[in-house]
């Protein structure tokens, strides 16, 4: 199927400063495309070049085969928009903002439809300023999803949001995409990339460093899975030797930590319960802690995700 | 047509919401029409070479202190956070041409300076029972060259300042010189003679010439030097105006 996003060898500087260096990717009808990176590893500056409020230095950007630079108009019409720096008036109210982008579109959705769904029907009167700042992203996305577009971007979605907006505003993403609209997204947060996104592109210093499904990409980078347990006495001596494959034991007072490569045969975690087990220790407090994409990202980077 | 109409209407909204702005515009030349009016009643002002009653003659010369005031502070200010909170970053990425958007102002904007002067007009009729000697055509034509060529300063402020703040500023500073010397603010013969010529550089004196001279009757043909001043800034503030504008 033809891509609906091509991005060849995108590149954009500010003065010396390289944000984006040589950036290819497709996205697919359908799909929640994530790209993920520290602050200023150049998403929101692809982002912005695929909605046509930057202009590439080099490179091709096409979107439903549109070139967003000179074809930004048509572009508005097909693809929503929800930008990380952008606001209302203060004193504009919600449904004074719905009723006004709706008239920017010939054929706009029905914004009191968008009001509900999105919960913000309570919020009606109230002025932007007003809002808290997760109300604020859903008016945003309610704004986005107002031409009724295939296509929806949304950069740094729930930045400086609790984790309980989060979560609210998860749901709607995933909600979008059911009701069959291709979403792009940014996020600095790993965790939001991995339960979210069907792809995820990891940004580093301007360039993709991975690309591929986040289960792929932590099963792919042989990332390792944990066991972690609290015991009373001492653990018996060559007790990792007994384990199949390559283990690393780590011991730290009372508490216990079994490294081993993720993708094993036999989960980790069984093989050293029935050690501990068959060899009568007494342990409480285990449980696993499977890799990530923050650990992919240390992976790839050398270096946390979050200074 | 449908957005320009709507976002015309959501501006007026705001402008009225704005108390700030609304008091300028609205209240505070009726308060100075009060305060004069108490003091000279329908009496010539002392010194002026006008003998119609000092009221009638503030009536034009509040209506350009309106202009100088709504062409600087509202559309500059506007304007200016629009583009530095990121409003009009969103609307750039909605098909909304930005010409709508000036327009939508500038209709705004008119109308509130209209409504100004209206008030102004009214109260000084069922107050001080002003007489009105001029075309009513001429004064509203006079009118509304007055205030489009003065809104052009607003959007070049707005366009070509780094900040808002900036922006604010620097309409503030040729704002406050300008009510004070034109004459609009109080009758610029009771200045001193060196101080009036100054005036002759400051456009808003052309308002406050052209306005009083249709007001109380004068022709277009004695106010060519005001008028012409007048359309050469409304040509080079719409010029300039286009140019200078930034969505972000």
């Amino acid at each position: 199927m033809e891509p609906i996003v091509r991005v060849e060898g995108l590149r954009k500087t500010y003065g010396a400063t390289v944000a984006v260096n040589g950036i290819s990717f497709e996205v697919h009808a359908g799909e929640i495309f994530g790209m993920v990176g520290p602050n200023g590893a150049g998403k929101t500056t692809t982002i912005e070049c695929m909605e046509g409020l930057r202009k590439p230095d080099a490179g091709m950007v096409r979107i439903f085969g549109l070139d967003p630079q000179s074809e930004g108009q048509s572009l508005c019409l097909r693809a929503g928009m929800q930008l990380q720096q952008s606001n209302l008036p203060d004193r504009m109210k919600v449904w004074e903002a719905l009723d006004l982008y709706s008239s920017f579109y010939p054929k706009a959705a029905d914004w009191k439809e968008l009001l509900v769904q999105l919960g913000l029907e309570e919020k009606r009167n109230t002025p932007f300023s007003k809002l808290s700042g997760g109300q604020k992203q859903r008016l945003f996305i309610a704004l986005a999803l107002l031409p009724d577009p295939p296509l929806v971007f949304l950069d740094e979605l729930t930045t400086g949001l609790d984790p309980q907006a989060r979560h609210a505003i998860w749901e709607l993403v995933r909600d979008v995409r059911t009701r069959g609209k291709t979403v792009i997204l940014t996020t600095h947060f790993m965790e939001e990339a991995e339960k979210l996104c069907d792809r995820v592109a990891i940004l580093d210093h301007g360039k993709i460093v991975a690309l591929d499904t986040p289960a792929n990409l932590i099963r792919n980078l042989g990332v390792e899975e944990r066991v972690v347990f609290s015991m009373d006495g001492i653990l018996p001596a060559g007790f990792e030797k007994t384990l199949s494959g390559a283990v690393r034991l780590e011991v730290q007072g009372g508490r216990v930590v079994i490294h081993g490569k993720n993708g094993r045969k036999v989960p980790l975690v069984s093989e050293v319960v029935n050690l501990l087990g068959s060899q009568g220790v007494q342990f409480h407090d285990l449980r696993t802690e499977q890799p990530n994409l923050e650990d992919v990202f240390l992976s790839l980077t050398g270096r946390e995700m979050r200074e | 047509m449908k957005s320009l109409l709507r976002m015309t209407w959501m501006e007026a909204k705001l402008f009225l919401r704005e108390p700030v702005s609304a008091f300028f515009t609205l209240i505070f030349p009726l308060l100075m029409l009060f305060i004069f009016g108490t003091i000279y009643g329908s009496n010539p002002i002392p010194g002026g070479g006008s003998t119609q009653g000092a009221i009638g003659n503030l009536i034009p010369a509040f209506t350009a202190m309106i202009i100088g005031m709504t062409g600087l502070m509202p559309i500059t200010i506007t304007m200016a956070t629009y583009r530095e909170n990121g409003i009009l970053r969103r609307l750039r990425t909605t098909p909304v041409s930005p010409l709508v958007v000036m327009a939508a102002q500038v209709i705004v904007v008119f109308a509130m300076t209209g409504l100004g002067m209206l008030l102004l007009v009214i109260a000084g009729k069922l107050v001080y029972h002003v007489e009105f000697a001029g075309n009513i055509f001429s004064v509203v034509g006079g009118f509304v060259l007055s205030s489009l060529s003065f809104f052009g300063i607003g959007f070049i402020l707005a366009g070509t300042m780094p900040t808002a703040r900036t922006a604010q500023i620097v309409a503030m500073v040729l704002l406050y010189p300008m009510l004070i010397l034109s004459g609009a603010a109080w009758p610029r013969e009771l200045m001193p003679e060196t101080v009036q010529k100054i005036s002759a550089f400051l456009p808003l004196t052309y308002v406050v010439n052209l306005l009083g001279g249709l007001w109380t009757g004068e022709g277009w043909g004695l106010h060519l030097l005001d008028a012409g001043v007048l359309a050469g800034m409304l040509l080079l503030g719409i010029l300039i105006s286009v140019k200078t504008f930034r969505w972000e």
